[in-house]
């Protein structure tokens, strides 16, 4: 018997001496976000993360993440990316707007360590920026906003004058306009991601002036709950499904889903072959997605909706396709023109039938 | 049986015993906060307070120590002269966040002039004056109108804030940003950057300004009229106006005091490790200048001690984070301790505990 145990330790520790170079390759690929709220918010940020986990359970033991939540944009935000290559963190996601300058400084530092960073325009050799066209999913809420509202007055939270958001209320805009000429849009603009007493204020404000149809750019569902006490308003969700305001107010959603593109880069780091990318996916690729359409909405507007949102994950349709005038009346985009990605990046103008400004 | 009775005197003692135990006590109450969530208290409480200093990595956590107390000392500073005579000002992050916009404005308006000597100490003088003229908005209220300078220096933080939010749109917005908000990085601007003066030490003109700051104060305070003045008119007002302590200047000065500090700080943070005006640009060193002021009895080694601490508990809390999964509301909930702590323990200073027999039936 003993021999024989032996002979069996002899055989399992032969077998790790042999096995034991691709067990220390195996070591998990440690991956860092830093992120700009709390993992809890209901919004933005939990999505970051639960895509973040969808991530590291995909790869089983072969990755371990470590974050960081409520990072101050900032200082702070090199801080804390820094302590995380000193934890051995190889691939680092940044997942605010925010984080931009100081992932590049960060990056210019640690040139063997890859960054991503969200929603921002600047790249370097280590570092890709990655954005989801939710003006795609705008263009589906506009539709419907346009058909559902009964006063011809949407309204519409605006979270931080940057492009993004600007695209999204031209895209709700243009789609609105195009069922239902009438409809005028009431634009609140609060200068934060999430802060819920403002964003039930904003909506309270916009309910009030009878708008019986409310967009938000913010992330927490306090407009959701300000409109259920009003009633006959409806919202859709934000970053999150916001389901459990369904079937009333909530009629759909955008919901960010940024696994599948977290899932693709570690993968690239683990196998060697990551390189600096700008990625600007949308409904197609599966970044945008669209919530479930509620019993509250009527059968042939849900079906309109779906087959825009079944058009544009094709490639069929383009949001912003012209004849579209700029807010002055100029003409921005020709009969049949498409904007090109350039122009929507940075795109810092209302489409004509938007009244008010962009805050400067 | 126990009972609490006035000292004739504060007690010297304790003066200098309270913030240490209140230290004490928080690691101890902390630890049990952090065993409750699960976590090692002993080995959290290292990381806080020990791994920053002399852990594994401390050679990259040492200068970010320095940065990060260099404006709470600054500003803590300020506060102290205020907070001695009994003026109140609760808005130095109002004070700070003015100081950095003028500043980053002087700056902006020279770009893309390359001179130093020039560009430089107008963006100081730029920053302690923006600090200033707002700190003078409640000093002059007080003065003139009576006005609580508690309510209104407070309420001008939000003022401050709007005004930076409309700074990082328009006027100081970055032309070639791309339509996003935040002003060109001042890190890219050499006339303008205020950066490590040896790099990699974290040792920038901020904490110069504050290190010098503790200086001049020590000397106000302890060695001049000036400083005489504000402890009297804090302990007794009446001595002090009979005295010939004019009450209505020494507010405007301590006002202007803590205020030009708090601009100053704001500036050499613009200017450095923040490099940009943001929405996002102010993190509430104001309001946590606030509680090393205290913590550093208003005394300025004492602040400069209690400034450092205080960054050891945001650098380590942060670490601890990272490595223990410690919720970043816990390591807030420490910071806002020292102080609950401090005070509870400030009892000490002015009564004393006596034990008394039971009175006779």
């Amino acid at each position: 018997m003993k021999r024989r145990t032996l002979l069996a330790t002899g055989t399992t520790a032969a077998m790790a001496a042999v096995l034991g170079a691709p067990l220390r390759a195996q070591e998990p690929l440690k991956v860092g976000f830093v992120y700009v709220g709390p993992i809890n918010d209901g919004g933005w940020t939990q999505h970051h993360h639960h895509s973040a986990k969808e991530m590291e359970e995909h790869f089983g033991g072969a990755v371990e993440l470590l974050y960081q939540e409520s990072v101050p944009e900032g200082p702070d935000a090199e801080r804390v990316m820094t302590q995380m290559v000193r934890q051995g963190c190889k691939l680092i996601f940044t997942t605010s707007f925010g984080y931009m300058d100081p992932t590049i400084n960060v990056a210019a530092r640690f040139p063997d360590v890859k960054f991503e960073h969200a929603t921002g325009y600047k790249t370097a050799e280590n570092v890709s920026a990655y954005s989801a066209r939710f003006y795609e999913g705008r263009a589906i809420q506009g539709t419907l906003a346009g058909r559902m509202t009964k006063s011809n007055k949407i309204g519409y939270i605006g979270s931080v004058p940057i492009p993004e958001v600007v695209r999204g209320i031209n895209s709700a805009f243009i789609h609105a306009r195009k069922v239902n000429p009438d409809v005028e849009f009431k634009i609140v603009w609060i200068f934060e991601w999430l802060n819920p007493a403002k964003e039930a204020d904003a909506a309270k404000v916009l309910i009030e002036q009878g708008c019986d149809v409310i967009l938000q750019h913010t992330d927490s569902t306090a407009p959701h709950a300000a409109a259920k006490e009003a009633g006959n308003v409806y919202t859709f969700g934000q970053a999150a499904d916001m389901a459990e305001f369904g079937p009333m107010p909530r009629i759909s959603s955008i919901i960010d889903n940024w696994a599948p593109y977290y899932i693709e880069r570690t993968q690239a780091v683990l196998d060697g072959t990551w390189t600096s990318v700008n990625t600007w996916d949308g409904i197609g690729a599966g970044m945008v997605g669209i919530g479930e359409i509620s019993s509250a909405v009527p059968e042939e507007y849900k079906a309109e909706a779906e087959a825009m949102r079944d058009a544009i994950a094709a490639g069929d349709y383009h949001p912003f396709t012209g004849p579209i005038n700029k807010q002055d009346g100029s003409p921005w985009l020709a009969e049949g023109d498409v904007a090109d990605d350039g122009t929507l990046a940075g795109l810092s103008f209302y489409v004509e039938g938007i009244e008010g400004d962009i805050p400067s | 049986m126990l009972t609490l009775e006035k000292r004739p005197q504060p007690s010297q003692a304790w003066t200098y015993l309270a913030p240490l135990v209140a230290v004490v006590v928080t690691m101890i109450v902390g630890g049990a906060v952090f065993a409750m969530l699960g976590k090692p208290p002993l080995e959290s409480i290292r990381t806080i307070f020990w791994d920053p200093l002399f852990g594994e990595f401390a050679a990259f956590d040492r200068p970010e120590l320095v940065k990060k107390a260099g404006p709470l000392v600054l500003i803590a500073l300020g506060l102290s002269f205020g907070f001695r005579a009994g003026i109140w000002n609760i808005g130095a992050e109002g004070q700070y966040i003015m100081g950095a916009i003028f500043g980053a404005g002087i700056a902006l308006a020279f770009y893309p002039m390359e001179a130093r000597w020039l560009i430089f100490p107008l963006m100081i003088i730029a920053g302690m004056v923006g600090g200033m003229l707002w700190a003078m908005i409640p000093g002059l209220l007080k003065v003139k109108f009576k006005t609580n300078e508690i309510l209104v220096s407070l309420m001008l933080v939000y003022v401050a804030d709007f005004m930076l939010d409309s700074m990082s749109l328009g006027l100081l917005r970055n032309p070639e940003g791309h339509g996003f908000p935040g002003s060109r990085n001042l890190q890219q601007y050499a006339s303008a950057y205020n950066g490590d003066l040896i790099a990699g030490t974290g040792l920038h003109w901020g904490v110069i300004a504050a290190l010098f700051a503790v200086v001049v104060s020590y000397i106000a305070l302890s060695r001049h009229i000036f400083g005489f003045n504000v402890r009297l008119a804090g302990q007794s007002p009446r001595a002090a106006a009979f005295s010939g302590v004019n009450a209505n200047r020494l507010v405007l000065v301590c006002m202007g005091i803590s205020g030009a500090l708090a601009g100053a700080a704001g500036m050499f943070e613009v200017a450095g490790p923040s490099g940009q005006i943001l929405s996002s640009f102010n993190v509430g060193y104001g309001f946590t200048a606030i509680i090393v002021a205290f913590l550093g009895r208003l005394h300025p080694i004492g602040i400069l001690l209690a400034g450092c601490l205080m960054a050891l508990t945001y650098i380590g809390g942060e670490t601890a984070q990272l490595t223990l999964g410690l919720p970043r509301s816990a390591v807030q909930l420490f910071q806002g301790m020292l102080l609950f702590f401090l005070l509870a323990v400030d009892l000490f200073t002015n009564f004393r505990i006596r034990l008394t027999a039971k009175e006779a039936a």
